[in-house]
């Protein structure tokens, strides 16, 4: 059977550019056809920006590698329009289980969180991802959207100019040379694109390695998480177990440091293992096995003039918590929208330095949270191995430990805190929605709040007053007038209101708060706008 | 700030300290040294505040102000 990662989804095919007597040049180009480089073609080609994707190779990403996607970028997804077959691909689950030594200490319920469209996040192959956003891609180019996926086509070299950046590409004809006024450089964690601009990636390596097996069961194991401390079968390690579609399993086990990688990836050593974790008579079928080492690291800038980094190439995290893919649609999330500015000339090219803050400030967060993970998974003295150990010991009689078990934190969007882009707060509401924060969804009806607030910027007000337009340096905020009327559930209200009466935001196209006040105030509004797009 | 106590607050000191030694008659040194730290992670959840916790440590460091 051909698995979708098999078959060439952007075979090579010859392009104009190829023979152009100079070198074309484009608006944007993205390096790498990944989950990162994909989304931010799509968020520009849906801007009506043109923009050309290359990818060193022909298909979407062999193996699983990420499958946990969180709620905040399946609401990304959905404004780029492919969230909904992600979701329904997607495996959800709510229960875990976490094991030490041969018991079990305790199990949790995730309960779905009333209010928001989308859950907490799905299990979904990252293929199937790609896959989502390569048919997406091409339902965009049937509209006649100004995108194109070239494969192999792998930039060999890289000028910067103070307008423009040329590429040298080498294809299976031979090479070429293109330019654009913009890169986006999401060419992963081994990034050719960095190493090419001779930048730095300093951070923290963890001397450890794991094996990740995908299998294929027809074991009936329930949609569940299940995590091991110092397991039976994989003594004095950790282990996790969890469900993707099409009766995939994903299976992580900690080896150590001193291992011989190529021995363990061989599936006589690898089967044992899994039928140790298994049982012996569980019929299971490797798809994809690996061993991987990770670091916790990133860019000292992410953008460099006009080459911007966004993905694993700018920042890279252990795999606990899957903060790696969701991390990075939140990069194109908030750079697409600010280059769109950029380039329409609504706003200064200072404007991407935000981009730097803001998602500088997500890897940190994300950095900071997966060395915690890992930290506890894998004790790197005697004592924090006695206090890890004893957490878990205690989470086995006691709620109040349960919370310290660390196997991985959920990611979970990053509140831009200081940026230069916020107004002060001017509502006594949730700190939950204040300037910086992503918005959290609420229902209204038969509808959610996030799909009325994609992509430009709102003036959202609820119980409060505001004209129906307002336009700053060519900029258009429409306003989405709410009532606490409109959501029964009250999530509107508690989310957006708290103890005012009402309020007014300004959001961002990337649906993050910019500022807010009790009431509309011409004046407060305009200067916000101008603020939220790098004039003041 | 709520301020770590550090002046005498033991209604039965002498007892306490009694029951604390007792607690680890018997035990290895690997128990002994599991059963303390099962021991701070109670009482820091009975704690509750970080200010405190924060405190406590550094007087547990035995640092000079």
């Amino acid at each position: 059977m051909n698995k979708i990662f098999e078959v060439p989804l952007y075979a090579y095919e010859a392009s104009p550019d190829q023979s152009a007597p100079a070198p074309v040049r484009h608006k944007v180009i993205v390096v790498g056809a990944g989950p990162v480089g994909l989304a931010a073609a799509i968020d520009l080609a849906q801007q009506g920006v043109e923009v050309l994707v290359l990818d060193d190779n022909d298909k979407v990403s062999f193996g699983s590698r990420a499958i946990c996607f969180a709620k905040r970028p399946l609401e990304i997804l959905d404004r780029l329009g492919c969230g909904q077959p992600m979701v329904d691909k997607g495996v959800l689950w709510n229960k875990g289980k976490v094991f030490f030594d041969e018991r079990q200490v305790y199990e949790f319920d995730l309960q779905p969180d009333s209010g928001d469209q989308r859950p907490a996040f799905i299990n979904l192959q990252q293929y199937y991802f790609e896959q989502f956003l390569v048919d997406r891609v091409r339902e965009l180019q049937a509209q006649g959207a100004p995108i194109e996926i070239r494969g192999r086509n792998k930039v060999e070299a890289v000028g910067t100019h103070p307008d423009h950046v040329k590429l040298e590409v080498e294809t299976p004809e031979g090479s070429y040379t293109i330019e654009a006024d913009w890169v986006i450089a999401c060419d992963g964690a081994g990034s050719p694109m960095r190493a090419m601009m001779g930048k730095d990636f300093v951070g923290r390596v963890f001397e450890d390695n794991f094996l990740i097996a995908d299998v294929i069961m027809e074991a009936d194991f329930p949609s569940e998480r299940w995590f091991w401390f110092d397991p039976p079968f994989n003594k004095g390690q950790s282990a996790l177990l969890h469900k993707q579609p099409d009766g995939v399993w994903r299976i992580d086990l900690q080896l150590g440091w001193d291992i011989d990688k190529e021995r363990e990836k061989r599936p006589e050593n690898v089967i044992p293992r899994l039928k140790a974790m298994l049982g012996e008579d569980v019929n299971f079928e490797l798809e994809w096995v690996s061993i991987y080492t990770f670091q916790c690291r990133r860019m000292e800038q992410f953008r460099h003039g006009r080459v911007i980094f966004a993905g694993d190439s700018a920042h890279q995290v252990s795999p606990f918590g899957a903060r790696g893919a969701n991390s990075g649609v939140q990069d194109t999330d908030n750079l697409c929208w600010k280059l769109k500015l950029v380039i329409d000339g609504k706003a200064p090219e200072s404007l991407l330095d935000s981009y730097d803050q803001e998602r500088i400030h997500g890897a940190d967060e994300n950095i900071l949270n997966s060395t915690r993970s890992t930290d506890f998974i894998t004790p790197k003295s005697q004592m924090s191995r006695i206090l890890r150990d004893a957490v878990l010991d205690l989470s086995e009689h006691y709620d109040f430990a349960r919370p310290m078990v660390n196997s991985g934190r959920l990611s979970v969007p990053c509140v831009y805190d200081g940026s230069p882009l916020n107004s002060a707060d001017a509502l006594n509401g949730p700190s939950q929605t204040r300037p910086g924060a992503s918005c959290p969804d609420a229902p209204l009806g038969d509808d959610f709040l996030l799909p009325k607030l994609a992509g430009r910027f709102t003036l959202l007000t609820i119980d409060a007053d505001a004209p129906d337009e307002i336009e700053v340096d060519g900029i258009t905020v429409k306003r989405l007038a709410l009532s606490v009327k409109d959501d029964p559930t009250l999530t509107l209200k508690r989310r957006y209101l708290g103890d005012a009466t009402g309020a007014v935001y300004l959001i961002r196209p990337d649906q993050h708060v910019a500022a807010r006040r009790d009431t509309y105030e011409e004046n407060a509004f305009r200067h916000a706008v101008r603020r939220a797009t790098g004039k003041e | 700030m709520a301020e770590l106590i550090l002046s005498p607050n033991l209604t039965q000191a002498d007892d306490f300290y009694a029951d604390l030694v007792a607690a680890h008659e018997g035990l290895e040194k690997s128990e002994s040294d599991a059963f303390n730290a099962r021991l701070v992670l109670v009482l820091a959840n009975h704690i509750g505040d970080n200010a405190i916790l924060k405190q406590a440590l550094e007087a547990a460091a035995l640092k000079q102000e």
